[in-house]
């Protein structure tokens, strides 16, 4: 059979015809990733709100009389609970999954584009419960992200009536929304992709992102299992996960279920779920350091392997979190195994970063910036992790302030550095407008040395023992003074660093209706979204003729090459060589 | 092709547009999709499988016992999938006058089974298992209603696909259609299969 890429068979697309079918109730993956990114980002900028209130309550005790400790305790829930899932999660799989796969693997758009409008609006659905939870009676859940029972169901636990109800609902609906975008990306990548781009041809975002979504795909479940098994017990009054208790001298009706069920179900959804996070992040990173450093990313193979490495390993290493939950030690034994293995494949990642940036023609564009900044913070993050991938190390240090040092590194700063990095080096391809680059590094530094000036202190309050998840710390001896110092300091730092974040909003504002015309390819790039005839890409993305993929998506400075970059669609004989060089022929002859 | 060949290609080694590593895109994107589908239900089940053995062996898990029905209803479905399969076997002779009948005898069967769980619960409520005496119940309980939900998702397909058939639509899609349905019920078969062993064994 004659190969008919799945974009150019015979059947119409889905052309918008008036305002609502363009911009609301779209078919358009571009549109939709806006869509997502855009709510994405208004409920992470909450959740930093809430952050900031925590800060304020830890460094400032007794001073703030509208933080009363359940309000605390929900500040902490809904702050974590928003940014892991419906900011990180939603951004770089709905966000930028969608706005990147079509156009990276040259498809006119997604293969299901009507399953991908209802994922966003089903995903806004699950942002509307979250938020309504805080206007329900009791406000929303305090139990902790990640929702323990019993105490998430039980009398005293902030929420513990309708707020846990609509957090589990929330993310039912958010699973449902994932499921049905990532069975799209997923399908797009196998089918979609334009002639000539081979598996091994897609630009590493593209590699990221599909790992991750298969990643989400089987571990979500793992969440919705759990969801829907909690909320059987607290409203139906089984016993999956409640044990026999006593509230308030009453009896519960519970018997006999296990709270630890509960944490190996959760942990075993939450622990892929920071590869869901953070195997887009390496893709998207791996992509603007190679076209920022005008070289060609290094050991493209061994990135991709260890990709998927990384996301093999990230299923059997759920019980790290459970180290001090009671489970039997020789388990801790083997999870820390397996742990400190995922060291290996990710070094190697880190090691290729690094070397890409090696004799690169490295400019300091923004993007970079971010991208560079990134690499400091994910060592930084990834160091402290082999201390806390050990059992011994771990008892410890688990409930200090050292583990919120820790993942706030690797999971909080680092995906964040890498989607700046990204929302810079796309938003040209974007709107078409180019950013203030001026703003850009302000932001950037201030941001960067920010993050250290918030968590490296806190890892020190970690290795004295300060406790986290406490609301107010008191008078205790092992505490100095200057641990509380310390605390106040991390504060100032934490809300200056959050206000900075504005300069961000408005550049990114600004520029959308000011900026200047940014150019099809102002950083000179090879992969195929950056070929596109029009910026931005029209509906279609390409025209009436796909792109043909000759090449693989990494050909910067080409020896004999008149420009430093050869686009993954140009012919080889058009690409143009400098005097005295002969004709282009690429690495193998 | 295979998935090591794919993994070790040595992508910038060469150039141009025609690789053999380009002409495996035949299959329709549906199959593919569901075929994803199908894993993570699968593994929706298999985690709740997984805390089924672990509370079971608590000490407070009283089993169930299976009625008569269960296993009537067993053979509803299985009959149902049988029919699917023999559709889509017609089918693909092209024998489109028998295909109206056994879709649609395929379609009441699931129903069927959907009621005959219904009486089941009934039973056993009406017997004194209720949700919440016994973890063992609440599994039933929510095994049965999880599954029986996946079967009125797609019982929802099927009936999409019917109206293709109904108002003649194109033979080849009405085919993706049928082929979709008939693997989806062989898995949910499957599944409720596994599961009757499982409530059946313990």
């Amino acid at each position: 059979m004659a190969y008919v890429p799945i974009a150019d068979q015979d059947h119409a697309l889905h052309d918008p015809q008036s305002f609502i079918t363009k911009y609301i109730w779209s078919q358009d993956h571009k549109v939709i990733a806006i869509q997502y990114g855009t709510i994405a980002i208004l409920v992470g900028l909450l959740a930093l709100v809430l952050s900031g209130l925590m800060r304020l309550q830890l460094g400032y005790p007794d001073s703030f009389s509208f933080i009363a400790p359940s309000n605390y305790y929900q500040f902490i829930t809904m702050h974590g609970m928003i940014m892991v899932i419906y900011l990180l999660t939603a951004l770089f799989l709905g966000g930028f999954g969608n706005y990147l796969i079509p156009l990276q693997i040259g498809a006119r758009d997604m293969v299901f584009p009507y399953l991908n409008m209802l994922s966003v609006w089903v995903y806004l659905l699950s942002v509307i419960i979250l938020m309504a939870s805080f206007f329900v009676p009791g406000g929303p859940t305090g139990a902790g992200w990640t929702l323990y029972p019993p105490q998430a169901i039980s009398r005293g636990t902030p929420g513990a009536d309708l707020g846990i109800i609509f957090m589990l609902v929330s993310l039912a609906v958010f699973i449902i929304a994932f499921t049905m975008g990532g069975l799209n990306y997923v399908t797009t990548v196998l089918q979609a992709r334009t002639k000539g781009m081979t598996m091994m041809r897609m630009p590493l975002s593209v590699w990221g992102i599909f790992v991750a979504t298969i990643l989400g795909l089987f571990a979500f479940p793992a969440l919705f299992v759990s969801a829907v098994m909690m909320t059987f017990d607290k409203l139906l009054g089984t016993s999956f996960f409640m044990p026999a208790m006593v509230s308030m001298g009453q009896p519960l009706g519970h018997s006999g279920g296990s709270p630890v069920l509960f944490q190996h179900l959760f942990w075993f959804f939450g622990h892929p779920e920071v590869y869901i996070v953070a195997l887009p992040a390496f893709g998207l990173v791996s992509d603007i350091l190679s076209t920022h450093a005008r070289k060609n990313i290094f050991g493209y193979r061994m990135m991709v392997w260890a990709i998927i490495a990384i996301g093999g390993l990230s299923f059997i290493v759920w019980a790290h979190h459970m180290y001090v939950s009671g489970m039997n030690p020789y388990f801790g034994f083997f999870f820390a195994f397996t742990t400190l293995i995922i060291a290996i494949p990710t070094a190697i990642k880190v090691y290729n970063w690094v070397l890409t940036l090696w004799h690169g023609n490295i400019r300091l564009t923004v993007p970079m910036l971010f991208a560079i900044g990134f690499i400091f913070t994910f060592i930084h993050g990834g160091l402290t992790g082999l201390f806390l991938g050990n059992v011994t190390v771990d008892l410890p240090l688990s409930d200090t302030y050292f583990v919120v040092a820790h993942f706030h590194m690797v999971m909080g700063v680092s995906p964040i550095l890498v989607l700046f990095a990204a929302i810079y080096h796309w938003f040209p391809k974007i709107t078409g407008k180019m950013f203030n680059v001026a703003l850009g590094k302000i932001h950037f530094w201030l941001t960067f040395i920010g993050a250290f000036a918030i968590y490296l202190p806190m890892h020190y309050l970690g290795f004295l023992g300060v406790p986290r998840r406490y609301y107010a710390m008191g008078n205790t001896e092992f505490m100095p003074d200057s641990a509380m110092a310390l605390n106040a300091h991390i504060t100032q730092v934490a809300i200056f660093v959050g206000i900075v974040q504005l300069i961000f909003i408005v550049n990114i504002l600004w520029s959308l209706f000011k900026g200047k015309p940014a150019g099809s390819n102002p950083w000179g790039a090879t992969s195929l979204e950056w070929q596109t005839p029009d910026t931005p890409p029209k509906h279609g993305n390409w025209g009436p003729q796909l792109p043909v993929v000759y090449r693989w998506a990494y050909e910067y400075s080409f020896p004999g090459a008149k420009d430093d970059f050869i686009p993954q669609n140009m012919p080889p004989e058009d690409v143009a060589m400098l005097d005295g060089a002969g004709k282009y022929k690429g690495h193998s002859e | 092709m295979s998935l090591f060949r794919t993994l070790t290609d040595k992508s910038w080694e060469y150039q141009g547009s025609d690789t053999h590593f380009s002409k495996t895109r035949t299959a329709a994107p549906e199959r593919i999709a569901l075929r994803f589908f199908l894993g993570v239900v699968g593994v929706m089940f298999a985690l709740f499988i997984t805390a089924y053995f672990i509370r079971m062996d608590l000490e407070d898990w009283r089993p169930m016992p299976e009625p008569l029905l269960l296993w009537i209803n067993t053979l509803i479905l299985f009959i149902s999938s049988v029919t699917l399969q023999w559709t889509r076997m017609i089918l693909g002779r092209g024998q489109r006058n028998k295909l109206k009948s056994g879709l649609l005898a395929g379609g009441i069967l699931s129903v069927g089974f959907i009621f005959g769980q219904l009486t089941v619960w009934q039973e056993m409520t009406g017997a004194g298992y209720y949700l919440d005496t016994n973890p063992a119940n609440a599994f039933f309980y929510v095994l049965t209603g999880l599954h029986g939900i996946h079967l009125l998702g797609g019982l929802w397909v099927w009936t999409r696909a019917s109206f293709k058939v109904w108002f003649g639509a194109d033979v080849e899609e009405i085919r993706l259609s049928v082929e979709l349905c008939t693997v989806y019920w062989h898995f949910l078969l499957l599944v409720w299969l596994v599961l009757f062993a499982l409530l059946a064994s313990t």
